[in-house]
Formats: C-alpha cells, sequence, structure tokens
C-alpha cells in the first residue's frame, strides 16, 4: 500500500506538469488563433485519434491508426529483438575471442556514427519494397550497436581482482564468462534495452517514409500531411509516440525485475 | 576439503625467484631478482616494503596467477600451479571484490560452487563462516548493504570457506578507517588460530606488520630483493600487545629496515610513500 501510494505522488508532479501543458498548448493555440495546420489543439488531435482508431470516420484511404500502429508495432518489436539478438551474441563472440573484437570493434564504433536510417532505401533495394524485413532491417542495425557496445563493456570491465579471484579457484575462461562476465554485463545490456526500446520505433517509422506498404504509421503520417488533414496526421504521431513509450516503460519494467539487488534511486 | 599440515614439509618454499615482466622486448622490467624464503605450516608472515619492491608480484607468484621468469615456488611440497588447481590457498584483496549481484551468503558460497559441493552442505559452511566473521544476521543482504569492515569480513570468510591451509592477501585493510583496521587485525588473528591457517600478507603499515606476525619480510626495491627478515618474538596478540614496549621495539626495527631500504634508491626524493609513518594508503 505505501508502496502503490508513494509511486503515486512520485508520478504526481509530472502529471501535473503534463496537465498543465497540455491545458496551455490547447489554450494558447485558441487564445492566438493558430491555424489548424500549423498546429492543432489538443483537443482536435483527441478527436481525430477517435475518429481515425478504428476507421468509421472517413480515413481518405488511410488505414485505421489502430492497425496502422499494429503494423508498426510489429516492424519495431521484431526489428528490436533481432537487433538485441544479434548485439548480445555478437558481444560474447567479441569477447570470446578478443582479438576478433578487437578488430571488429573500431568498425561498430565508426558505423554506429553514420546515420543507418539513410541505408533505408538501399535495404528496400535489397529485400524488396513490399517486404517488411526491408523495414525491419534498419530497426536491427540501429538497435545493434548500442546493445553490442554496451554489452562489450558490461563483459570487459571486471574489477580485476575479481578476474584474479576466479583464476585463483582454477576457473576456467567459460566459467569466468557465466559467473562474472555475463552477471556483470546485466546491467549495461538492461541500459542499452532502455536506449534501444524508442530508438527501434523511430528507426521503424524514418525506414516506413520511404515507401512500402501503406498500411503503417509512417505512409499514414505523410498521406494525411499531404491532404492537409493535420489533426489526423497528430493523432498517428500520438499514436507512434505511445509505442515507443510503451516499449520504454517496458524495458523500464525488466530492468527492475532483473535487477532486484540494486539500490534503487534515493534510496 | 580440511587437511592436516605435515610439519616437516614447508607451507611455501620460494628458491631463486625472479620476475621479469616484459622480457626479451626494451622495456623489461625485473621486478623480483633471487628471492629466497620458506615459510612454516601455521606461520604468519608480511611482506612490507616501498611500491615497486615486489611484495605483490612476489604473493602473485605463489599464487600461480604470474608466470615466474627464474627459480621455483613449491606449495606444501607442490608445484604453484599444483597448488592452485588443487585450491590450496585462499585469497583476499584490498578491494573486498564481492559479486554485487550475489548475495553475502552465495559470495561465500561462490568458490564452493565451483568445487561442486551440494547446496545443503554450502549452506551449512557459510552460515558457519559467517559465525566466524560474526555476521550471522548478513547471509542475504546484498554486498552493497554493507560497510566497508563487513565486506572484508565476507571476503575473508571467501577466501577461508574451502578451508585452505594458505591465506594470501594483499593489504586486505588498506582501504578500512584505523579503528576498524584494528578490530579487522586481532580477528584474522582469531579465525587463522581457529583454522590453523598458514598466512602470507602483504601490508604498508609497520604496526599491522608489527602486530600480526611472526617474521617480517622486509623488501628493497628495483629490483625486489629481501633487505632483511624481523623476527617478531612469541606472545599473546591481543589489544593490549598494541600498548606493550614489546610492540613498539618490533615496529622500531621494522622501521628503521624500512629507512635502510630508502637510502638504497639511488633516486632519493622519488615520491614513495614514507615508511616512517607507514599508515598512508596508496
Amino acid at each position: 500500500m505505501t508502496a502503490i501510494t508513494g509511486r503515486v505522488r512520485s508520478a504526481a508532479p509530472a502529471i501535473v506538469v503534463g496537465i498543465v501543458l497540455l491545458g496551455a498548448w490547447e489554450g494558447l493555440v485558441r487564445l492566438f488563433g493558430v491555424q489548424e495546420f500549423l498546429l492543432p489543439r489538443p483537443s482536435s488531435i483527441a478527436t481525430a485519434l477517435g475518429e481515425q482508431w478504428a476507421g468509421s470516420a472517413d480515413t481518405l484511404g488511410t488505414v485505421p491508426l489502430r492497425e496502422a500502429g499494429l503494423n508498426t508495432g510489429i516492424i519495431a518489436v521484431t526489428g528490436l529483438l533481432l537487433g538485441v539478438a544479434l548485439g548480445v551474441v555478437l558481444a560474447l563472440v567479441a569477447v570470446r575471442f578478443t582479438r576478433l573484437g578487437e578488430a571488429f570493434t573500431p568498425f561498430a564504433v565508426a558505423v554506429n556514427a553514420t546515420p543507418i536510417v539513410a541505408l533505408a532505401p538501399i535495404f528496400n533495394a535489397w529485400f524488396g519494397l513490399t517486404s517488411a524485413f526491408s523495414n525491419q532491417a534498419v530497426v536491427l542495425v540501429v538497435v545493434f550497436f548500442p546493445v553490442f557496445i554496451n554489452t562489450v563493456r558490461g563483459l570487459t570491465d571486471v574489477h580485476p581482482d575479481q578476474l584474479e579471484l576466479m583464476r585463483s579457484y582454477a576457473a576456467s575462461e567459460t566459467t569466468i564468462l557465466r559467473r562474472v562476465r555475463i552477471p556483470n554485463a546485466l546491467p549495461f545490456f538492461l541500459t542499452s534495452l532502455r536506449l534501444a526500446a524508442p530508438l527501434s520505433v523511430i528507426a521503424a517509422i524514418v525506414a516506413e517514409y520511404f515507401g512500402g506498404p501503406q498500411s503503417r504509421i509512417g505512409p499514414v503520417i505523410t498521406q494525411n500531411a499531404s491532404f492537409a488533414r493535420y489533426d489526423a496526421a497528430w493523432a498517428a504521431i500520438v499514436v507512434a509516440s505511445a509505442i515507443g513509450l510503451g516499449l520504454f516503460i517496458l524495458a523500464v519494467a525488466i530492468e527492475r525485475f532483473a535487477l532486484p539487488h540494486r539500490p534503487t534511486e534515493g534510496e | 576439503m580440511e587437511s592436516t599440515t605435515d610439519a616437516t614439509e614447508p607451507a611455501v618454499a620460494i628458491r631463486g625467484v625472479v620476475k621479469v615482466f616484459g622480457a626479451g622486448t626494451d622495456e623489461a622490467l625485473t621486478a623480483i631478482d633471487g628471492i629466497d624464503l620458506t615459510i612454516a605450516p601455521g606461520e604468519f608472515v608480511s611482506l612490507i616494503g616501498p611500491s615497486g619492491c615486489g611484495k605483490s608480484t612476489l604473493l602473485r607468484l605463489i599464487a600461480d596467477l604470474l608466470p615466474l621468469t627464474g627459480g621455483e615456488i613449491s606449495v606444501f611440497g607442490k608445484s604453484a600451479e599444483a597448488g592452485r588447481v588443487d585450491q590450496d590457498y585462499g585469497m583476499a584483496f584490498q578491494s573486498a571484490g564481492l559479486f554485487d549481484w550475489r548475495t553475502v551468503a552465495a559470495n561465500i558460497e561462490l568458490p564452493l560452487e565451483l568445487m561442486g559441493w551440494s547446496k545443503a552442505d554450502r549452506r551449512a559452511r557459510s552460515a558457519e563462516m559467517l559465525e566466524l566473521v560474526k555476521l550471522p544476521e548478513f547471509g542475504d543482504r546484498y554486498p552493497w548493504q554493507l560497510s566497508g569492515g563487513m565486506q572484508q569480513r565476507v571476503a575473508i570468510a571467501r577466501a577461508l570457506a574451502f578451508r585452505p591451509r594458505l591465506l594470501l592477501m594483499d593489504e586486505p585493510f588498506g582501504a578500512l578507517d584505523e579503528m576498524t583496521r584494528e578490530h579487522m587485525q586481532n580477528e584474522l588473528l582469531a579465525i587463522v588460530a581457529d583454522l590453523d591457517t598458514t598466512v602470507v600478507f602483504v601490508t604498508h603499515s609497520i604496526p599491522e606488520a608489527a602486530f600480526l606476525s611472526d617474521r617480517v619480510v622486509v623488501l628493497s626495491p628495483r629490483p625486489g630483493r629481501i633487505h632483511s627478515i624481523v623476527d617478531v618474538p612469541m606472545q599473546a596478540r591481543t589489544a593490549e600487545l598494541r600498548e606493550h614496549s614489546e610492540f613498539f621495539k618490533t615496529a622500531t626495527e621494522i622501521r628503521e629496515a624500512l629507512r635502510a631500504v630508502e637510502a638504497t634508491i639511488p633516486s632519493a626524493g622519488a615520491p614513495e610513500p614514507s615508511p616512517s609513518t607507514g599508515e598512508a594508503a596508496e
């Protein structure tokens, strides 16, 4: 009980600020008579969201937001899972075979610094414009690097005394990996997951802008914008934000669940 | 795992040991040059000397954590490597080195787990060790919930959990405050007397060496050699000893040996920790 009331109390300031910001947005747009195509009022966006969600109103040929959100969400989540899996596996390989890791890591860092979403049209050409994998691949590559780099750091950033201790137990490299390096890397990995989760939605939508099936959030935004239906475009953005936020909260929940022994902030 | 020590066989025999880091390269550094030392079972031997004297290196050579360049080291009549593989020694460092994802009890049980002990045996032993280091209520806590002194006690419990005949310690109390440190020294002596453990103890602190040891080995640096060995008279090592004239006599003897070592260092004025205080943490 106290934990729940405590959580509500700690969330209260954020909720108040959120309501005030939405109220100010609504009020200022009304007060200064800002044109709807520049910035629709939150109430118009909410109305558009209600109309477009199930597709009952005139959607000008775009799919209902529920369907577009589901499609984009699936691409983001599957791309995220693939990227995370690849990042973890290659991190383990890089650490187990140190030479290989040392040779590979600078390239990983260099590629990480390049804007990967720029590859989306190339992937469309490689994997086919209608293939979901064209977009999943963009998400995969975007997600891969933070996961790979953080996990490698967690696997290698072990206190030298702890390694000497394990060697004094005559522990094999495999045992050290399992008993020390992997548990040591877990917080690093979970941090990267928290970074990667919202990135996956951004990558999916940017990739969708470069063409492909129309039944996804990216095309719904561009189509509504080109028909000057900005309230509907904003409604699609709200759906995209919700997916990103949902994945982020899920990542935070996994982190809390997997690291119960960590001191929580403020304790 | 309990073993009786053969009184005729030294716990550690070090003969003509040489350690060169980066041997054969331009940056070859002779850390240890010709050390002979024999440690009897049940003996408490401290290694003291200015930084660069190779005391930690010598400890790691005994532990077979570093390869020898020359000479030989035997642990209970076996090679150092066999000693490591057979888990003849436990080890504790200045950092407690506890694994923060494991509870205190699980940290103590780690070596037992690696040795394939059953869960019930591990539980029983960790409970026993926690009793021994006076932390019986803390088995289910995590390391971050413990003070530095408590963490170090857990590290000692872990090092001794499988009842090794030899305990190798590298400045284990170096990061603790003076009162905690003295308290831990008393406890360590009680524990190793209880378990009849041989101890090789690296330290910077003159009072610590004088209080704990049967013999204090004073090392000189670059390359590391034995300068002299101070024999500590047999006496009850109680808290009162710290105020006893015998204790000050031993401390003075160690201090003078360290001064003599300092005098041999060619580049005088190098920022070495002053051996006259000996308390300065590195």
